[in-house]
């Protein structure tokens, strides 16, 4: 009996594929940053559960957060979590 | 490994766990569970003593065991576990998505009954809770069966990427002794070369993949279609595998059936008037019981899915009673070999009857078998 590699199946898609899914639509609040006061420590970064805030330099060269609205569902655990309370969640809708 | 192609008499874990060294797989993990401790015990054993090279991961739990065997098959290895009953209920989520993901995994499970009441004999309960998850699903009558259904196991999931369950009655298989013939390295090396999947058909960062993405209802649908036809084709592979190994390594016990598929077996008179539909272990005592029963026929299935219903409707349509055997219940309705039987014989016009047999390891003695056959004439579902 032989194998044939063709006939074999797997539900495969290519890397990165999961971006096509934009899970920024199911958002009922979405998280606005106020860039004054956050202070670039990167914590709701870390805290997303879905990897969709960014921290970026601003023009003077500092960290701000910044959520990214095609993926973020608007959990709101970064906003509960800012130590500067940096992060403001509002409705959506 | 210490194995040939002679006659041993061994206990039935042993000769599960020396098949499975021999057949080499990369990535062993399971947790103990009773009838099947002595299975992985070996195993483990025999990887601290340095006489197999697979990588034997201990886990906290059977969901854990079953969670890493799926990552290791993810990854691109051979992978082999073990369970029973309660453990195997506990991996039901980890099942059903190593046959949605198509990784060819391989499992023994020593069948024992469910609880509660708490009982750790053999009954076959706990296999027919992962009937449904998309599983090759194989019963061993004895010893030689259980080893030859192993390699033919690996055969069948790296050939059609579809996990397979290798079912052996708890106990009955897995603590008696019996003659079973080994088969060594070089034997399955033959008929089962390496394994070493496409790249880009597992995970690996040299052509990454996304495996287990998110499916909408327009593409889930078609996956699943996709599974169920694959499933059923896979009977043909089944009997052509089983017919290669069986040329390779000889049967220890000259046994000839009238007629024998991989699929189904069937043993007793051309035309029989009453059909005894059976699985497992007690097919054994139902070929003794029938020793002097000249027109009862025993029809043994082997594969239970993908359901062999071709071959049961041609041996079932023509006899004048059907006796469905079966050591497992579906509470409220009938046992679910029986449903499955009588799904493929429309055109049946005899007297059908369900036996729950051997619950929780209650014996199935020859003279319980007499009577059944004694009662066949009348129709319905009863206990033994």
């Amino acid at each position: 009996m032989s194998v044939n590699p063709a006939k074999k199946h797997r539900p495969l898609a290519p890397a990165g594929s999961a971006l096509n899914n934009k899970t920024g639509a199911w958002r009922t609040h979405r998280p606005i940053v106020d860039p004054q006061l956050c202070v670039g420590c990167s914590l709701c970064a870390k805290l997303c559960p879905d990897s969709c805030i960014l921290m970026k330099k601003n023009p003077a060269g500092k960290l701000k957060a910044e959520p990214d609205y095609d993926y973020c569902k608007g959990c709101g655990l970064c906003a509960a979590e800012c130590p500067v309370k940096a992060i403001k969640m509002v409705k959506d809708y | 490994m210490a194995s040939n192609k002679h006659n041993q008499f061994l206990e039935g874990s042993r000769a599960i766990s020396l098949t499975v060294a021999n057949i080499q797989p990369d990535v062993i993990s399971a947790y103990p569970i009773t009838p099947q401790t002595h299975i992985v015990e070996d195993l483990a054993k025999f990887q601290a003593d340095g006489q197999a090279s697979y990588e034997y991961l201990r886990a906290e739990s059977e969901f854990a065991a079953a969670s890493i065997v799926l990552g290791a098959s993810a990854a691109g290895g051979r992978v082999y576990s073990a369970t029973s009953s309660q453990g195997l209920l506990l991996m039901m989520e980890v099942l059903y998505n190593a046959a949605g993901l198509r990784l060819p995994l391989v499992m023994t499970i020593a069948n024992r009954a469910v609880g509660a009441p708490i009982n750790i004999w053999n009954d076959h309960s706990d296999a027919m809770a992962m009937r449904d998850a998309g599983w090759i699903m194989l019963f061993a009558e004895n010893h030689q069966e259980a080893v030859d259904w192993h390699v033919i196991a690996y055969k069948l999931a790296e050939s059609l990427n579809i996990p397979v369950a290798i079912n052996v009655d708890g106990f009955i298989i897995t603590h008696s002794h019996e003659n079973v013939i080994i088969p060594d390295k070089k034997t399955i090396k033959k008929y089962l070369p390496a394994y070493q999947p496409k790249l880009g058909t597992y995970l690996n960062s040299q052509q990454a993949i996304t495996l287990g993405g998110f499916f909408t209802p327009e593409h889930y649908w078609q996956e699943k279609r996709q599974a169920d036809a694959d499933l059923k084709k896979s009977v043909n592979t089944i009997t052509k595998a089983y017919r290669h190994w069986k040329k390779l390594l000889p049967s220890p016990i000259a046994l000839k059936p009238r007629f024998d598929n991989g699929l189904v077996e069937y043993c007793g008179p051309s035309q029989p008037k009453t059909l005894i539909i059976a699985m497992g272990s007690m097919s054994g005592t139902i070929k003794e019981a029938l020793r002097d029963q000249n027109q009862v026929g025993l029809l043994k299935i082997r594969s239970f899915r993908p359901f062999p219903g071709r071959d049961i409707a041609r041996f079932a349509q023509h006899c004048q009673q059907l006796v469905i055997m079966e050591k497992a219940t579906s509470s409220g309705a009938y046992g679910p070999l029986y449903s499955d039987v009588m799904a493929h014989v429309p055109q049946f016009k005899g007297v059908s009857s369900n036996h729950i047999v051997g619950l929780g390891g209650h014996d199935i003695s020859v003279k319980i078998i007499h009577n059944i056959i004694k009662s066949s004439r009348q129709a319905g579902l009863r206990f033994w």
